[in-house]
C-alpha cells in the first residue's frame, strides 16, 4: 500500500486500473475527464491491458460496456450532468440485462442555465432506473467504493450495475492523502470476471427478448429481488474488505455521535464533512445533536435510516438538488422510510450548495437554528439563497 | 437435380414468427448461413424483435442480443471490445438492423463504429419504412410512396422527398467492404457474406427486403418484387472493397421500373409522369453506377480522403 495525493478524478481511474477492468467507453464532459484521460494513459503506457472504446456519445459509452459486459467482459464508463441525462434509456437497458456496470459519476448542475458545479440533480434524476448508487464524501472513499462496486455488482446474488457518485471540483478536483492498495491485495480481493457472461458464443441464447405481462413482471420482481439483496452483500464485501485493507467503508449509512441525539441532520456528498464539523461544535456547546450520512442511496436502506435514527425528535435532510417534488430528494425518501416509525420525528427539507454554492458551517448552523422553530414537517427551505425574516418565523 | 449451392444449415429456425413472405427474415438466414455459428448478432428494436419470438424461445441458432433502437453500432463495438479482451478473436461480431435503426436514430452510432474501424459485420435491412410499429415513413423510405405518416390525398402524394442514400453515408467512412445484396439473389448474398467474413475491419450491407404488408403486395411475390427492384435497376447489386467498385449483377437493358412499382400498393397512386420522372432518375443512376465502377477500377471510386492515414482495421 502507498499514501498518494490524489484527486477524486485519480482515484477513479487509480481503482479502475486495479480492478483490471477490460473494457472501458467514455465520451468526454466537464469535470469528468480527468477519470477518463487517465485511465487512457494506463491503457497506453500499459499499465492496464483493457479495450479502450472512444465513443462518439455517452449513449454509445454505455452500450458498449451494457454488450460487452454480456459476454463477460469486466466494463466502466464515466460521465457527468448531461451526459447522464443522455444514457437515460441505456441505464435501464443495462440494469434489466444485469450487466454489472461500474459507472463514475462526477455529479454536476443540469442545464440551463449551463453551469459546471457541483449538483446532484444529474444523478437523482437516475435513482429509479435499477442501478445501484453511491456517494462519496472523500477520495479515499471513492477509490475503496469503485473496488467495492464491482464486488457487489458481480456478485452472483445481485448482478446489477452500480454509480459511484461524487461532487464536482469538491472531489473531482481537490487532492487528498488515499491509500492506494496493492495490486496483489486488490487481485485477491476482487479475481478477475470470467465466463460469467450471459450471452455464451456458439450456443443459441438471447439477452433482452420481447415478453408478454406473464414473463415481463417476473424480470421486474427478479430485479427487485436482486436490489434487496444489495445491504446483505454489502456487509459481506464490506467485511472483506476490511480484512483485505485493514480499512472499514461504513456500510450503506454512516452514523455520527447519534447516541442520544435529539436533533439529526442528514446529508449524502461532501456535504457530509461540514455537517460533522457544525455537529462537533454543537456538541461542545451540549446541543444534543449527530448527523447520519447515507453512502447508499439506491437500494435506500431504509431499515437502517430508520434504525439510525430512532429517538431523535427533529431531523433536517440537506439536498443538493432541487428535483421538484414536494421536498428535496433526500428527503422525500428519509420521510418515507419515517412514516411507518412508531415515534415519527419532524422532517425539515433543507436545499443546500445547489449548482455548487458552498455548504459553509454557518449554512449548517443557520439549518439546524431553523429546526428548532416549527412543529410539523418543513421545506423545502432554499438555504442558498437569503432567508427572509417571515420564512424564518413562519411554520 | 440441381446443385445445391447454399450451405444447409438453418440458423433461422422454423417456428419463427416473422410474417408470410417476410425478406427480413430471408436476409438474416442467408447472413448466418455465410457465418455460421461461431457468430454473435446484437439486433435493435425492429420486425426481428418479434420475429427472433418471444421469451423464452429463440428463433435463432446463435447468440443474440436485444438493444435500444439506435444503438446497433456501439453494440457492436462493444461485442467486439469484449470478444478481443476475453480471446474470443474467432467470433463474428454482426450487426442487424432495420433502415430506420440505421439510418435514422442508429445513424450515429453507425458512424461511430465506421470511423473506430470495428471489426464486425453490420448488415441494414431496408424495408424501406418503420414496419415494425406499422408502416411509417423512414429516411430510407422512397420518393412518393405510401406510409401510414405519409398519406396520398389531394394535398400529398406520398413521401414527398428522396430516400437517404446509406451506401454512399457508409461509404464516406470508407469501410473495408460494403455491398448492397438482396435475398432474391441468395448466390450473390452468400458469396458477399463469404467474402466480408474472412476481411478484417468495418464491413456493412444493405439489403433490399420488401415487406408484404408495408408494400402492399401479395405475400407470395416477394421473390419476384425483390427481384424486380434490382432488375430494374432501382437497387443495383454491387460491391466496394478497398475503394473498388464492382457491379455483381450486370444487365444489358434494365426493366421498366414501372414493372416494379405497379406490382405495389404503396405505388399505386402513381400518375405516368411520376413514373416516368422516377424512370429517368434510375436509368441516371445506373449510368453513374456503371461509371463509378470504370473510374474505381482507376482508383479514382472516392473523392480523396481527408486523411490519408491507412484504414486498418482495430
Ligand atoms: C427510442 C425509441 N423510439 C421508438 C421506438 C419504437 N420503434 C420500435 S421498432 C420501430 C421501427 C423500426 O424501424 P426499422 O428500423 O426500419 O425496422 P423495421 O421495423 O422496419 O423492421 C420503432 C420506431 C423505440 N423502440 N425506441
Amino acid at each position: 500500500m502507498t499514501l498518494e495525493v490524489l484527486s477524486g478524478n485519480r482515484a477513479q481511474s487509480e481503482a479502475v486500473r486495479l480492478a483490471r477492468v477490460q473494457v472501458v467507453a467514455a465520451y468526454p464532459i466537464t469535470p469528468q475527464t480527468t477519470i477518463v484521460e487517465a485511465i487512457a494513459d494506463h491503457v497506453a503506457q500499459g499499465r492496464l491491458a483493457a479495450e479502450f472504446v472512444r465513443v462518439e456519445s455517452e449513449h454509445s459509452a454505455l452500450q458498449v460496456c451494457v454488450s460487452a459486459a454480456a459476454l463477460g467482459a469486466r466494463t466502466y464508463t464515466a460521465t457527468s450532468s448531461q451526459g447522464l441525462l443522455l444514457m437515460h434509456e441505456l441505464l435501464h437497458w443495462a440494469s434489466g440485462a444485469r450487466a454489472p456496470v461500474v459507472m463514475g459519476v462526477v455529479n454536476r448542475a443540469v442545464a440551463p442555465p449551463w453551469s459546471a458545479g457541483a449538483d446532484h440533480t444529474d444523478s437523482l434524476a437516475q435513482r429509479d432506473t435499477g442501478w445501484i448508487q453511491f456517494y462519496a464524501e472523500t477520495n479515499q472513499e471513492v477509490l475503496d467504493t469503485v473496488l467495492e462496486a464491482y464486488r457487489l455488482s458481480e456478485d452472483r446474488a445481485v448482478r446489477l450495475p452500480a454509480m459511484v457518485c461524487e461532487d464536482a471540483f469538491y472531489l473531482s478536483h481537490t487532492v487528498e492523502p488515499v491509500e492506494v492498495p496493492t495490486a496483489e491485495a486488490v487481485d485477491a480481493f476482487l479475481p478477475a470476471r470470467v465466463g460469467r457472461g450471459i450471452l455464451v458464443p456458439g450456443v443459441p441464447s438471447r439477452l433482452g427478448s420481447f415478453t408478454g405481462p406473464e414473463d415481463y413482471v417476473r424480470f421486474r420482481r427478479e430485479e427487485a429481488a436482486a436490489m434487496a439483496r444489495v445491504v446483505p452483500t454489502l456487509r459481506v464485501v464490506e467485511e472483506e474488505f476490511c480484512r483485505s485493507f485493514g480499512r472499514t467503508l461504513g456500510g450503506p449509512v454512516v452514523p455520527y455521535r447519534l447516541e442520544g441525539a435529539t436533533t439529526a441532520l442528514v446529508t449524502i456528498g461532501t456535504a457530509s464533512t461540514t455537517a460533522r464539523g457544525v455537529v462537533d461544535e454543537l456538541r461542545r456547546q451540549g446541543r444534543a445533536i449527530g448527523l447520519l450520512k447515507i453512502r447508499l442511496l439506491r437500494p435506500f436502506p431504509e431499515a437502517e435510516v430508520r434504525a439510525a435514527l430512532e429517538g431523535v425528535d427533529r431531523i433536517g435532510v440537506l439536498d443538493r438538488a432541487w428535483t421538484f417534488g414536494p421536498t428535496g430528494a433526500v428527503a422525500a425518501e428519509v420521510r418515507g422510510a419515517l412514516y411507518g416509525a412508531p415515534r415519527r420525528p419532524l422532517v425539515t427539507s433543507f436545499l443546500a450548495g445547489i449548482g455548487g454554492r458552498d455548504v459553509t458551517p454557518g449554512l449548517v448552523r443557520r439549518a439546524v437554528e431553523r429546526l428548532d422553530v416549527g412543529s410539523a414537517d418543513d421545506g423545502p427551505v432554499w438555504m442558498d439563497l437569503e432567508p427572509l425574516p417571515e420564512e424564518v418565523v413562519r411554520g | 437435380m440441381a446443385k445445391l449451392t447454399l450451405p444447409p444449415e438453418e440458423w433461422v429456425r422454423s417456428g419463427h414468427s416473422a410474417c408470410p413472405g417476410c425478406a427480413p427474415a430471408l436476409a438474416l438466414r442467408f447472413l448466418l448461413k455465410g457465418l455460421g455459428p461461431r457468430t454473435i448478432v446484437s439486433i435493435p428494436a425492429c420486425c426481428w424483435t418479434v420475429i427472433a419470438t418471444p421469451y423464452p424461445t429463440t428463433a435463432l441458432g446463435v447468440a443474440m442480443l436485444d438493444t435500444p433502437i439506435e444503438s446497433t453500432g456501439a453494440s457492436i463495438s462493444g461485442l467486439r471490445a469484449a470478444a478481443d479482451a476475453l480471446g474470443l478473436s474467432d467470433l463474428n461480431v454482426v450487426g442487424v438492423a432495420g433502415d430506420g435503426g440505421t439510418a435514422d436514430i442508429g445513424l450515429q452510432s453507425l458512424s461511430g463504429m465506421l470511423e473506430r474501424r470495428t471489426n464486425a459485420i453490420y448488415l441494414m435491412y431496408d424495408n424501406e419504412a418503420y414496419m415494425n410499429t406499422g408502416v411509417q415513413r423512414s429516411g430510407a423510405t422512397p420518393w412518393h410512396a405510401w406510409t401510414t405518416t405519409t398519406p396520398v390525398g389531394p394535398r400529398a402524394r406520398g413521401k414527398a422527398e428522396p430516400k437517404k442514400d446509406i451506401m454512399g453515408i457508409v461509404l464516406a467512412h470508407r469501410p473495408v467492404y460494403a455491398a448492397t445484396v438482396n435475398p432474391s439473389f441468395p448466390e450473390d448474398f452468400l458469396a458477399k457474406v463469404e467474402k466480408a467474413r474472412d476481411l478484417v475491419g468495418p464491413r456493412f450491407f444493405q439489403a433490399i427486403t420488401p415487406c408484404p404488408p408495408g408494400w402492399r403486395y401479395d405475400s407470395s411475390e416477394t421473390v419476384e418484387v425483390g427481384s424486380l427492384a434490382t432488375e430494374t435497376g432501382l437497387f443495383p447489386l454491387y460491391e466496394v472493397e478497398e475503394g473498388r467498385l464492382r457491379i455483381t449483377r450486370r444487365y444489358g437493358r434494365l426493366k421498366p421500373v414501372r414493372e416494379y412499382l405497379q406490382k405495389q400498393g404503396r405505388f399505386g397512386h402513381l400518375t405516368d409522369p411520376e413514373i416516368d420522372a422516377i424512370q429517368s432518375r434510375v436509368t441516371a443512376r445506373w449510368e453513374e453506377l456503371l461509371r463509378s465502377e470504370r473510374t474505381s477500377a482507376e482508383g479514382r471510386a472516392q473523392p480523396p480522403a481527408t486523411d490519408q492515414a491507412p484504414t486498418a482495421a482495430r
